[in-house]
């Protein structure tokens, strides 16, 4: 992890010390040999969980099946050993896991598995009661199953356990990402792709799968276990795959906008940087996560219909006659055309048709003005001015940031949205950019003498008059 | 307008209801009559567990999962008509436990008469109402019942634990092979493709989620022997999260596929082929693929190669006259064959695709190494189209495949162009 500021240390520490006050003091009976047999199956358990989890997860995110384990630990073993199971992250034999995070994960696991225990114990749910032996024969005809008739009970306790794990457990973890700025940019790129809800539903329905491997204890032992593991192998493949398939997407899109941007020498990675551009804003105003991934979607792929745009006019050395700025104007709505069919853009579309229209209602294609103007066609457009700007065209050197946020404070409110300015220059500076690398032509670009993103260069049209 | 074109659909409808599909329907609904009746004059368990097994499958079948390549399930809703088909006892809070006997055909009473309540929405939405699919699933879930019920009912059954595991292991398997083979008999006559083939593409997609039912269904029922009922609300959070990640994963490769067919237009949009030219060769090549016998990995990287094939043609300082490839030298063609791989290649993932695209241009014979089938097929399609362009004229096809046909001993692949006639002979591209 490198460099971690004291509070974060300090932060740590405590979460520790509570970890291992709490594996010393708390009281527990670990005398009978079950006791440890079962122990030891739900610790391999939560290892095996712990160890592998979906792709998807950041390294510290507290997202994995393994709350199975110790939710089930809550119910078998009581809140010591919830705790004990929970420790067991320590061990977790992920790659590259430094010593600082595996410290932190298994004390946060074994602070949360304590608590949900208590909580369990508290409102009614009494621990180690299904265990083996307890239970006559459960096939074969006949006999009472004293354990049976406590289950409908037993599940307001549960869902209760399962509650303060789910908290405890992220809570812990908000914390750290509050105090550590870099695992805190790790862990938005994570809820980005996967989303709160359903980190939380997956907990949940996890830890639910806690309270089965307890019940099913009670007829196969420790089997139990193993055939919980099924379940989880199959729904942490599913996952995998969305994440192969996901990154594949990106990827894809990515290539495929290169594509369109190599006709023309001076704007390649263009697109790539837009988008980023377009993230940045988008977090820093603080943009629900599904929407901050379409906006860096419709920031890929804004100028797409650029390819509409017949090569002569992007080529043109002179001012552009009516109809040549007009092609240029259309622009937009061809590449509207083109994505208009992927089905989940929707809002990204506002931001490709409107990504040239200006706050002053002179943009175009439809001369929005103000807060008419998507809010995803605002911020495209400051990132995409912004790229334009710091990158070399043929008519003009790169302009330093410095100059290019000056540009762009002196645009803002008559082209661009003052708001959105002002969070990008605060994105700029907590998370820096990265200027386009020298190129060299490679012989079928065009040299395009104008560029219709610079704002300090307007493209210049005949007066009709 | 939309009055003819749905009058057009409906009959369409009608002609994708074959024989197999009509044996499926009146298969299942017999046994859905007999079960009926069956139930309604003897019906002989506690009324509960019954109503709580019908909401849990009618609760599935309303959340039906959606696989890549149009295939519909209902994991939740199989699973548990399948724990209810083998379920042995199930406790009931108090004393003791309910010992179930239930009667086959009640198990089949109930799962149908669950399946179709959770059905009722999706008909209401106005989606579709999935029958086929229903029919299958209660085809397999009644296999097992007659199987199982009669052993269990009688207490014939081993009483060993793990018999009792393993008879559960293979009766799931079973009900999931006969879904499949159900599916793949169906699948293969609506694709026009070999049985062979689609039995194991739908092997091949089913079979974690077919694990995934089937030790559901042995938990549902182990564990309900101590939960009792309790046991499905419990059980379904895992089986909630499982589903979840197969619909976010249906869901990408869904729209990765939506996104490729609309980017591989830009170069329609910049003026480089013909409109329409790329949906119209990645139509035509699947469906030569298909009756090839080609796996669906193998067509899904074929449909991504045929629809990008042309993105090389951005490397054109201008577009071709006519977009035609097929009319330019060979050696350009093998430049913007390169050039459209290495974009592919760019995206680290599309290895397979890069070099169908990459070979696309390349003779059928005495070239520097034999295309792959693939390449072949996307190289007599795209000669096709560019002769053919968007006309159903039955002349200018049968001209296009003569062209294509002389050329056989050299540029294209025979048993492809003979592929290609027949595809083509059968419906206009725009249908297929």
């Amino acid at each position: 992890m490198g460099k971690l500021s004291w509070t974060t240390w300090l932060y740590i520490a405590a979460v520790v010390a509570t970890a291992v006050a709490i594996l010393i003091h708390a009281p527990g009976r670990l005398d009978s040999a079950q006791w440890w047999e079962i122990y030891a199956t739900l610790a391999i358990l939560f290892g095996i969980c712990d160890s592998t989890p979906p792709p998807l997860a950041a390294r510290q995110s507290a997202w994995s099946p393994s709350s199975a384990a110790t939710l089930a630990a809550v119910v078998l073993l009581g809140p010591l050993g919830a705790a004990m199971v929970g420790a067991v992250a320590v061990l977790s034999v992920r790659n590259r896991v430094p010593v600082v995070e595996r410290l932190f994960n298994g004390a946060m696991n074994a602070v949360a598995g304590y608590a949900a225990g208590c909580t369990y114990a508290a409102v009614g749910g009494r621990p180690d009661l299904p265990m083996p032996g307890m239970a006559p024969a459960l096939h074969g005809t006949g006999g009472a199953m004293p354990v049976a008739g406590l289950f409908p009970w037993l599940l307001g306790p549960f869902a209760a356990a399962a509650t303060v794990h789910v908290l405890v457990n992220h809570g812990l973890l908000w914390g750290m990402l509050r105090l550590d700025r870099r695992s805190r940019v790790a862990a938005q790129q994570a809820m980005a792709s996967s989303g709160l809800p359903l980190l939380l539903i997956s907990d949940l329905g996890f830890a639910a799968l806690g309270l089965v491997i307890a019940a099913l204890w009670t007829i196969i032992g420790p089997y139990a276990a193993a055939i919980a593991l099924v379940p989880l192998y199959v729904a942490r493949w599913a996952m995998g795959q969305f994440a192969e398939q996901q990154r594949a997407y990106s990827a894809t899109m990515a290539a495929l906008c290169q594509a369109v941007e190599t006709k023309d020498f001076y704007t390649r990675g263009h697109s790539e940087r837009v988008s980023r551009g377009s993230g940045m804003i988008a977090r820093q105003i603080g943009m629900r996560s599904d929407r901050a991934e379409a906006v860096t979607f419709a920031g890929m792929l804004h100028d797409v219909g650029k390819l509409g745009v017949p090569t002569n006019v992007l080529q043109k050395d002179g001012p552009l006659t009516e109809e040549e700025f007009a092609a240029i104007q259309l622009h937009p709505m061809r590449g509207l055309e083109i994505v208009r069919e992927i089905g989940f853009l929707n809002e990204a579309l506002t931001g490709i048709m409107h990504h040239h229209e200006r706050m002053d209602g002179c943009g175009y294609p439809m001369g929005f003005a103000g807060q008419e103007i998507p809010e995803f066609a605002r911020i495209i457009a400051v990132a995409d001015a912004f790229d334009s700007m710091t990158s070399t065209r043929s008519y003009r050197k790169a302009r330093r940031i410095g100059e290019a946020i000056a540009e762009l404070r002196k645009a803002a409110g008559a082209q661009f949205d003052p708001k959105i300015v002002d969070a990008f220059i605060a994105a700029l500076n907590r998370e820096g950019w990265q200027l386009p690398g020298p190129a060299k032509p490679r012989g079928y670009e065009i040299m395009t003498s104008q560029d219709h993103d610079d704002p300090i260069t307007p493209l210049r049209v005949v007066d009709s008059l | 307008m939309t009055v003819s074109r749905t009058a057009e659909q409906r009959w369409l409808a009608w002609q994708s209801v074959d024989s197999g599909r009509l044996l499926l329907l009146g298969v299942s609904t017999l046994l859905v009559v007999i079960a009926l009746v069956q139930t309604a004059v003897g019906f002989s368990d506690p009324h509960h567990i019954a109503i709580a097994f019908g909401l849990f499958i009618a609760f599935g079948e309303l959340l039906r999962l959606a696989l890549p390549g149009g295939r519909e399930t209902a994991p939740i809703a199989m699973s548990a008509a399948l724990a209810y088909a083998m379920a042995l006892k199930i406790a009931v809070p108090g004393d003791g436990h309910a010992v179930t006997a239930i009667p086959p055909l009640q198990v089949i009473a109930v799962a149908a008469i669950g399946m179709s309540i959770g059905a009722l929405p999706h008909i209401a939405a106005g989606r579709p109402a999935g029958i086929t699919a229903m029919s299958a699933r209660l085809v397999a879930v009644a296999a097992v019942a007659f199987i199982y019920r009669p052993m269990a009912n009688t207490g014939m059954f081993p009483t060993h634990l793990w018999a009792e595991f393993i008879v559960m292991a293979m009766l799931a398997a079973l009900a999931w092979l006969i879904e499949t083979v159900i599916a793949a008999v169906i699948r293969a006559d609506d694709l026009r493709a070999r049985y062979s083939v689609t039995f194991w593409d739908e092997v091949r997609v089913q079979w974690r989620l077919g694990l995934a039912v089937g030790v559901s269904a042995i938990i549902t029922v182990l564990g309900a022997k101590v939960m009792g009922i309790s046991e499905l609300v419990v059980f379904a959070g895992p089986l909630l999260v499982i589903q979840l990640a197969f619909r976010r994963y249906a869901g990408i490769r869904a729209t990765y596929l939506q996104t490729v067919r609309a980017l591989a237009q830009v170069t329609e949009v910049g003026g480089y082929v013909e409109s329409g030219h790329s949906g119209r060769v990645s139509r035509l090549a699947l469906a030569v693929g298909r009756e090839l016998g080609m796996s669906e990995p193998d067509l899904l990287n074929l449909e991504y190669a045929a629809l990008m094939h042309d993105i090389g043609q951005l490397s054109l300082p201008g577009p071709i006259p006519g977009g035609a490839t097929v009319l330019v030298s060979a050696a350009d063609q093998q430049r913007i064959a390169d050039f459209g791989a290495e974009v592919i290649r760019h995206t680290g993932v599309l290895e397979t695709v890069a070099d169908l695209v990459s070979c696309q241009s390349m003779p059928c014979r005495g070239g520097v190494r034999a295309p792959p089938l693939g390449s072949r097929i996307i190289r007599a399609a795209n000669a096709f189209d560019d002769l053919v362009g968007g006309s159903a004229d039955r002349d200018r096809i049968g001209a296009a495949l003569e062209r294509l046909r002389m050329d056989t001993d050299t540029e294209y692949d025979p048993g492809v162009v003979a592929a290609l006639a027949m595809v083509t002979g059968r419906l206009p591209v725009s249908r297929l």
